[in-house]
């Protein structure tokens, strides 16, 4: 006997990269596990305002970039504006027009969604900055602040938690207090760090908090240390981001710069929002086109096609399912799948009365054409031509009677039905109408299993949404293809034997 | 719970389940290219006539549409016939006229058959409503067997016919299908026909059952089923045995029935048989399916083979 261990390899790795390619999908673009799922979102505007002065006028302003968030939606509006948004390390957007007069505004709005990325990666290593040059007043004070915690630190992060705590100190020493009369506790921050040779850079920084009105950006320092930029809070004596901080600007380079105008300012004001998490993420991927192997590229009718057709794989899952575990018969090895697709469309309670209306008459009709004489083919052709008139019969009573429900019986596969009832006609003549119930019986059984499986909304969301889960289904159905063991319908029929002898 | 056994129950026992009978024998055993051979009633004939096995003669094949009309000159002067399907399954399609009066067809419970009713029942065979798959057909036109009188009261208005499971080539298990009035005289047992377990030793009558359930008489003739004994056993088995060169197949049942005149009669060959004859042997039949599985060295001959089986799965009877 050959081995089954290359069978087994094969379907574990067509398991596991099922699996792996859903999960993938889920991490990598945010397709969420269980339909309905929310994300949070935040709106925010940014309002610049300046005073024209007759003339040309220029306002430059700095777009978020930031791996905590990412960009789903923005536009800018002003009347009268040509506007360009430079792509690029520095994300820019730029308004100009050609004579501004008066009090200008112009507005940047931009939905945002937080990755849960809060770790700022460094690029590359950056350069050790030139040694600050202290104004000859302050430099004996701030010399003889950093030597000290210099001395008491052992890296760039424990120096800039020194700085930071001394900075924050209550009891300020004179050194300080000197310092500090002249400089914000950020630059003075960033200034020792800078004299120390130790990679620093002041970044801009929007607290997000919802129904927030005329919001300033606020100064931060990133310090550099082992591949990771740092955030520290020196105002608020904090290290690390918060969740709702967006990094507006790390760049070092200006928020907002205006050419022909003065008086400038930029504020925020913003939203939370919550919306669909997977229509979110198809359009993240539509943002970044990175829709590749996701059915959302289709154009929108082929797209419900394939909705139809990829729950094929389930219905057929359960029928062997119940074919080799459970032992069921069915009339027709896949009828029971065809007819649970029809009952999608139709419901089940109306396809239900529906199939067996159409079949009780079909086997009525059958059983006048077998006194004919007929070829098999000419019999099941009259049989099929049969069961559209009575398929149109009924959707024409039920047209007339108000029932809106009988109109979704042109679902039903003709020719399946037509099959079906000269089968169940045969097996009639056969082996008796009480073989015709059973088989009839369990047909249906397996098939309302199947459209209970196949319109269950979260199956239906799966295998649209991650395409990997039909590698799996591949697997199970070939691991079953080779299930020796006893269908639950054997034990019953072998209980005689279990006796021990 | 009452009803249903526990796997390892069953599995102790060594009862054969349908998924393992067709992965681990049918599939393993059962070269593909083998089937037409038992599939196709006609070519069954034609082999077991060059093996020398005997059958039920063949009157007539009728192909072709136009040639059924001439059945009845086939069967002219012959006071029974069987028409059957030639590649039908399940014993599906097989119409037995018992009874021949003034050209007038009467079916064994006497119910006559009309010459359209024929026609009808020719007609759907040559479409192939009756074989696998549903494709085209012919029907075979057969000599009625005069069955031997020694299963008189042992089944109603139907064949008694005798399967054997010949694995390998040697008769592992063996039964008796004898049709009642809830079978409707069809020798199925899901159909509610008696299977009789026999010993492969003797021939003899093991054990009996009825809708799965132990019985000891025939229901509609109250005949005691533990009298039985087949004539010809020998025979019997040689024939069943020796169908294994015939046909190639490792895992095949033998139908057969007694002729009163001609003796053992091949009446047909199974690729996929069913596993009712455990629960009519009351027995399992893995473990003697395990058993020549088991056997090295070349393949013996049909006397020796036959042999073997007789020393190897005699059983005590169980009534």
């Amino acid at each position: 006997m050959h081995s089954r261990k290359p069978f087994f390899i094969f379907v574990a790795l067509l398991f596991i990269s099922g699996i792996t390619t859903s999960i993938y999908r889920s991490v990598e673009h945010n397709v969420p596990f269980f339909p309905g799922e929310q994300v949070q979102s935040w709106s925010v505007e940014a309002k610049v305002m300046f005073n024209g002065t007759n003339k040309p006028a220029e306002a430059s302003l700095s777009l978020p970039q930031d791996p905590a968030f990412d960009v789903l939606a923005e536009n800018a509006t002003s009347a009268g504006y040509g506007l360009n948004i430079s792509e690029g390390d520095d994300r820019r957007a730029v308004w100009s027009i050609r004579e501004a007069s008066g009090r200008q505004s112009l507005y940047y709005r931009v939905t945002l969604v937080p990755t849960g990325q809060l770790q700022v990666d460094a690029e590359e290593e950056p350069t050790t900055p030139e040694p600050y040059l202290w104004q000859v007043t302050e430099r004996g004070a701030a010399e003889q602040i950093i030597n000290q915690v210099w001395e008491r630190s052992a890296s760039n992060i424990s120096y800039a938690q020194q700085l930071m705590a001394v900075i924050n100190d209550s009891n300020q020493s004179q050194n300080l207090a000197l310092l500090l009369s002249v400089n914000s506790r950020t630059q003075l921050f960033l200034q020792m760090l800078q004299s120390k040779g130790v990679p620093a850079k002041q970044v801009s920084g929007l607290m997000l908090e919802d129904q927030r009105r005329r919001q300033q950006l606020n100064p931060y320092v990133q310090v550099y240390q082992d591949g990771e930029w740092i955030l520290f809070d020196v105002e608020n004596n904090k290290q690390g981001r918060p969740e709702n901080l967006v990094l507006w600007q790390h760049n070092g380079m200006s928020v907002l710069d205006v050419i022909g105008g003065n008086n400038s300012q930029v504020n925020f004001s913003m939203l939370k929002e919550t919306r669909s998490a997977l229509a979110t993420s198809i359009d993240m991927m539509m943002n970044t086109n990175s829709l590749d192997f996701s059915l959302y590229q289709l154009p929108l009718e082929e797209q419900s096609t394939f909705k139809g057709i990829l729950l094929i794989p389930i219905g057929v899952l359960v029928v062997v399912f119940l074919r080799v575990i459970i032992g069921i018969k069915t009339s027709g090895t896949f009828m029971p799948v065809l007819i649970a697709l029809a009952f999608i469309q139709t419901t089940l309670l109306t396809g239900l009365i529906g199939f067996l209306l159409i079949v009780a008459f079909g086997l009525m009709i059958r059983s006048y054409l077998s006194q004919l004489n007929l070829l098999l083919i000419s019999r099941i052709s009259a049989v099929i031509i049969v069961v559209i008139f009575i398929i149109g019969l009924f959707t024409l009573i039920s047209y007339n009677l108000g029932l809106s429900e009988g109109l979704t019986i042109t679902f039903f596969p003709m020719i399946i039905l037509a099959w079906t009832i000269e089968r169940m006609s045969i097996l009639w003549e056969e082996e008796g109408p009480k073989s015709v119930i059973m088989s009839g019986g369990g047909s249906l059984f397996v098939a309302t299993l199947a459209y209970l499986a196949m319109s269950n909304t979260w199956i239906q969301y799966w295998v649209f949404n991650f395409l990997g889960i039909h590698l799996v289904i591949l697997a199970m159905v070939l691991v079953m293809g080779q299930y020796t063991g006893y269908r639950l319908t054997e034990l019953k029929r072998f209980k005689p034997l279990a006796e021990e002898k | 719970m009452k009803n249903y056994a526990w796997p390892w129950e069953l599995r102790r026992n060594g009862v054969l389940n349908m998924n393992k009978r067709n992965i681990d024998y049918i599939g393993k055993y059962n070269q593909r290219k083998f089937y037409k051979r038992v599939d196709d009633k006609l070519i069954t004939k034609q082999l077991a006539l060059a093996n020398d096995i005997a059958v039920p003669d063949l009157i007539g094949v009728v192909e072709e549409q136009h040639k059924i009309n001439e059945i009845p000159q086939m069967v002219l002067g012959r006071t029974g016939f069987v028409i059957k399907p030639a590649k039908g399954s399940g014993g599906k399609g097989i119409l037995v006229i018992t009874h021949v009066e003034n050209g007038r067809y009467y079916k064994p419970n006497g119910d006559e058959v009309t010459p359209n009713e024929v026609y009808r029942h020719v007609s759907n065979i040559l479409s192939g409503l009756f074989s696998l798959g549903g494709i085209p057909d012919v029907g075979l036109v057969e000599g009625l067997i005069q069955f031997d009188p020694v299963f008189d009261g042992f089944s109603y208005e139907g064949v008694p016919d005798i399967r054997l499971i010949v694995f390998k080539g040697y008769p592992v298990m063996g039964m008796l299908r004898c049709s009642t009035a809830a079978s409707d005289g069809k020798a199925n047992l899901h159909q509610g026909a008696v299977g009789v377990g026999l010993d492969i030793a003797t021939g003899k009558s093991l054990y009996a059952v009825q809708f799965d359930k132990p019985v000891l008489t025939h229901p509609d003739t109250n005949y005691e089923l533990s009298q039985i004994q087949v004539p010809n056993w020998d025979v019997l088995l040689h024939t069943a045995s020796s169908a294994y060169e015939m046909c190639e197949l490792g895992y095949l049942g033998t139908d057969m029935v007694l002729d009163k005149v001609r003796g053992p009669l091949l009446l047909e060959l199974n690729a996929r048989p069913g596993l009712a004859i455990q629960t009519a042997n009351g027995k399992g039949i893995l473990g003697r399916l395990k058993h020549v599985e088991s056997l090295k060295g070349p393949t013996l001959s049909v006397e020796d083979r036959v042999a073997y089986a007789k020393k190897h799965f005699c059983s005590n009877p169980n009534f």
